[in-house]
């Protein structure tokens, strides 16, 4: 994996990236016609409206009922895990979840560990970290296949690979993988990758991956996939750990029937996934397959941030069906490597200042027009507009003592502080405001004809001569 | 459609909120929007002190200035006549976000709550409240609707413009391709991200180009001010001397429409 695609700073070069794609009309077709075809997928899920507003409001109560209990959940679930046998850590950090992840595959002298698909573990950039302690990973995922034989990340959390066409990966197969001639027959390429890990997964003594949902009563790992490459990384592999980020988990097995209807419906348009796995130990005596160890790695990054403050806590109700990308125009335009995080479009504006700071995330929340479409699809109903305009204060408010996430007030300007402290003193006062626009009225012609990005694509502003109160009083 | 028995009853009077936007860059939108409503039998109320509803400091993430703008304009409204506001944006400013906006202060949470309470988007109100049946007097015609994301996702009156304009007999509305997708203005987001914001506008005036009709009809002035501004920029860097996509709110439109233009 080249070295460019790791550590973004968000904020740097979002415009740039964005302004690439924007530019480019090929991408840009593509990306919409992808996302049309999973928006149409999805609405053809939803055919009721009222059987779909009643579901989102019960994943709405189920994610916030869970999250209300987080804390005692979490021992519960610690303590229902290692009862079935299943090695529980906690990380604070990306640092210390690979360190406890490539420490379990330096005790079992491991060589290589083969991954299903998990958006936590590029979140600490596992395979990078893997690489650099000699540790091989490989991603069995086709999408995630594809990104990882290209050096590129994920750009999309569901359909990792949505940015490429059927050509640039047959391309990509023929330049990479031994023995392999140029086809761009889907069937194929999907036989080779599958030929490719057939082996692996015999070889690897790691398998790893990530959790949908996480059991606290029953001790359970929920998997959702498509591929059964979870199930053979899950199963084959002597060694399997998973990986998931603290908030992923419920109470009751009876809270999981309708979260995975709103996942698999939202995601992917599909009524059920493929396989859907329920992992609740490793292989006990007498048993004929399964791994000799399972574990669990509870990872934190930013999220205990986000639990404290009752509003930001919302975000924390995802269930990564990646609708709200789907849905936005923004993402539509520019694709998810733009945003430089490892979660794009609405829910990675909102997730990723938790787990980057505000410093390196202040212009992600500036890009939307809080249109409300991503709010309008998410299953759980989180609030994300307004969850956007409350990270937008969080960046552009002074600096204060006692701030609610890292980074507040890392783009804050003085000057742009004072203008809208301008506008309020003009705004909240009628004599003011007659004065301001009744000279916008009369000297509106004299504005310049260039005013800054907006007349970049459009013609300038220009107040009407007459304002309404005007042609009011002249009528009488 | 026939009035609705759960009609409220029919307001002698009403205060007419105009935004700033109409007040300063689309006037003859708010005189035609007043006309209309007086030739429907109301009185209708103009507070002079009125200024803007506070909604660019609000989602640009200054709350504390929205709240100062804000409170200025919970005191126009003394007596208890409905509020029609002729933009879905403002409208859901100040009948959703006005509530939250001052949840810490008792006194004006509670005004908020009153005004949220009796507070219309112009074509929400001609439907919903007057049971209005627009009598189409002119020529036949297509028009493409472009519904702000504020009246249709929090506010939810997409489809009373949609009725109106269905209503005239002799107008065609024209479907136009991701209809409900926003045209891209978003406020501070058209000069904050200027190239998606950009994209975005282009693709919305590309799309209601396509469907032929021979104008554009929104009931909000801010999208109008992007879209319009944007199909005007093009026709100039095309060298056309006719507007390719002229538009209008949808006040001048049904004003014309039933024969009360001045």
């Amino acid at each position: 994996m080249s070295e460019h695609t790791l550590h973004f700073k968000p904020t740097e070069g979002f415009r740039t990236r964005s302004k690439a794609v924007v530019d480019n009309p090929v991408l840009r077709q593509s990306f919409r016609g992808a996302m049309d075809f999973l928006m149409s997928k999805r609405a053809a899920q939803f055919p009721d409206d009222e059987e779909l507003q009643s579901l989102r409001s019960l994943g709405e109560a189920i994610r916030q009922y869970n999250l209300a209990k987080l804390p005692d959940l979490l021992l519960q679930l610690e303590s229902q895990l290692t009862a079935n046998g299943i090695q529980v850590h906690w990380a604070e950090t990306p640092d210390e979840a690979n360190t406890i992840i490539l420490g379990i595959c330096q005790r079992h002298s491991a060589k290589l560990m083969v991954k299903g698909k998990s958006m936590v573990s590029e979140e600490i950039e596992l395979n990078h970290a893997a690489e650099a302690a000699g540790i091989g990973a490989l991603e069995s995922d086709m999408g995630e296949y594809i990104v990882q034989l290209a050096g590129e990340k994920p750009s999309h959390i569901i359909m990792p690979a949505i940015h490429k066409t059927k050509e640039e990966i047959a391309r990509l197969f023929a330049d990479k993988v031994d023995g392999v001639d140029y086809t761009d027959n889907v069937d194929a390429l999907i036989q080779i990758g599958r030929n490719v890990l057939r082996e692996k997964f015999q070889e690897a003594a790691i398998g790893l991956s990530g959790v949908n949902f996480a059991v606290a009563e029953t001790g359970t790992l929920c998997l959702v996939e498509n591929e059964g490459n979870g199930r053979m990384c899950t199963t084959v592999p002597p060694i399997h750990i998973a990986i998931t980020g603290i908030e992923k988990i419920v109470e009751k097995l009876e809270h999981v029937p309708p979260l995975l209807s709103l996942l698999t419906r939202s995601a992917t348009g599909q009524n059920i996934s493929t396989y859907f796995n329920m992992i609740s130990s490793p292989r006990k005596p007498g048993e004929k397959d399964g791994p000799e160890e399972v574990h669990l790695v509870l990872l934190d990054n930013g999220r205990s941030q986000a639990y404290a403050d009752e509003q930001l806590r919302k975000t924390l109700q995802c269930i990564r069906c990646g609708a709200c990308m789907n849905h936005c125009p923004v993402y539509t335009r520019i694709g998810g490597h733009a945003y430089g995080t490892t979660y794009p479009g609405p829910i990675g504006k909102i997730v990723s200042p938790h787990m980057l700071g505000l410093e390196a995330t202040a212009s992600m929340a500036t890009a939307s027009s809080l249109c409300g479409a991503c709010g309008e699809v998410c299953p759980v109903k989180i609030p994300i507009p307004e969850l956007l305009m409350r990270l937008r204060e969080e960046a552009f408010s002074e600096p204060h003592a006692k701030p609610a996430m890292r980074g507040q007030g890392a783009g804050y300007s003085p000057l742009i502080s004072a203008i809208w402290r301008a506008w309020a003193t003009v705004y909240r006062s009628p004599a003011l405001y007659r004065l301001v626009s009744w000279l916008g009225s009369r000297f509106g012609g004299l504005l310049p004809s260039r005013q800054g990005a907006w007349t970049s694509v459009r013609v300038p502003l220009r107040p009407a001569p007459k304002r309404l109160r005007d042609m009011l009083k002249e009528r009488g | 459609m026939n009035p609705a028995p759960s009609l409220p009853a029919r307001p002698s009077d009403v205060y007419f909120f105009a935004t700033c936007v109409v007040d300063q860059f689309f006037p003859g939108a708010g005189m035609d929007a007043i006309t209309l409503l007086e030739k429907l039998g109301l009185r209708v109320h103009f507070p002079e002190e009125q200024t803007c509803c506070g909604q660019p400091a609000y989602t640009s993430g200054f709350p504390d200035q929205a709240r100062k703008v804000a409170a200025h304009q919970l005191t126009l409204f003394p007596n208890d006549w409905p509020v029609v506001v002729p933009s879905g944006s403002c409208a859901g400013m100040m009948k959703h976000h006005y509530p939250t906006l001052f949840a810490a202060d008792p006194v004006r949470k509670a005004q908020a709550d009153r005004l949220s309470a009796r507070l219309y988007e112009l074509t929400d109100f001609l439907v919903n409240v007057l049971g209005w049946q627009p009598e189409d007097q002119g020529e036949a015609c297509t028009v493409a609707l472009h519904t702000s994301c504020s009246a249709r996702r929090e506010m939810g009156v997409h489809l009373t413009g949609r009725k109106l304009l269905g209503d005239l007999g002799q107008v065609n509305i024209a479907q136009q391709d991701h209809e409900s997708e926003c045209c891209g203005f978003g406020g501070t987001f058209s000069v904050k991200q200027p190239e998606i914001s950009g994209a975005m506008v282009e693709d919305k005036v590309k799309a209601l180009q396509a469907t032929g009709a021979e104008r554009v009809i929104s009931a909000d002035c801010g999208c109008l001010m992007n879209i319009l501004g944007h199909a005007a920029w093009k026709d100039a860097q095309e060298g056309r001397a006719q507007p390719s996509l002229p538009g209008e709110h949808i006040a001048s439109f049904l004003l014309r429409r039933i024969g009360g233009a001045q």
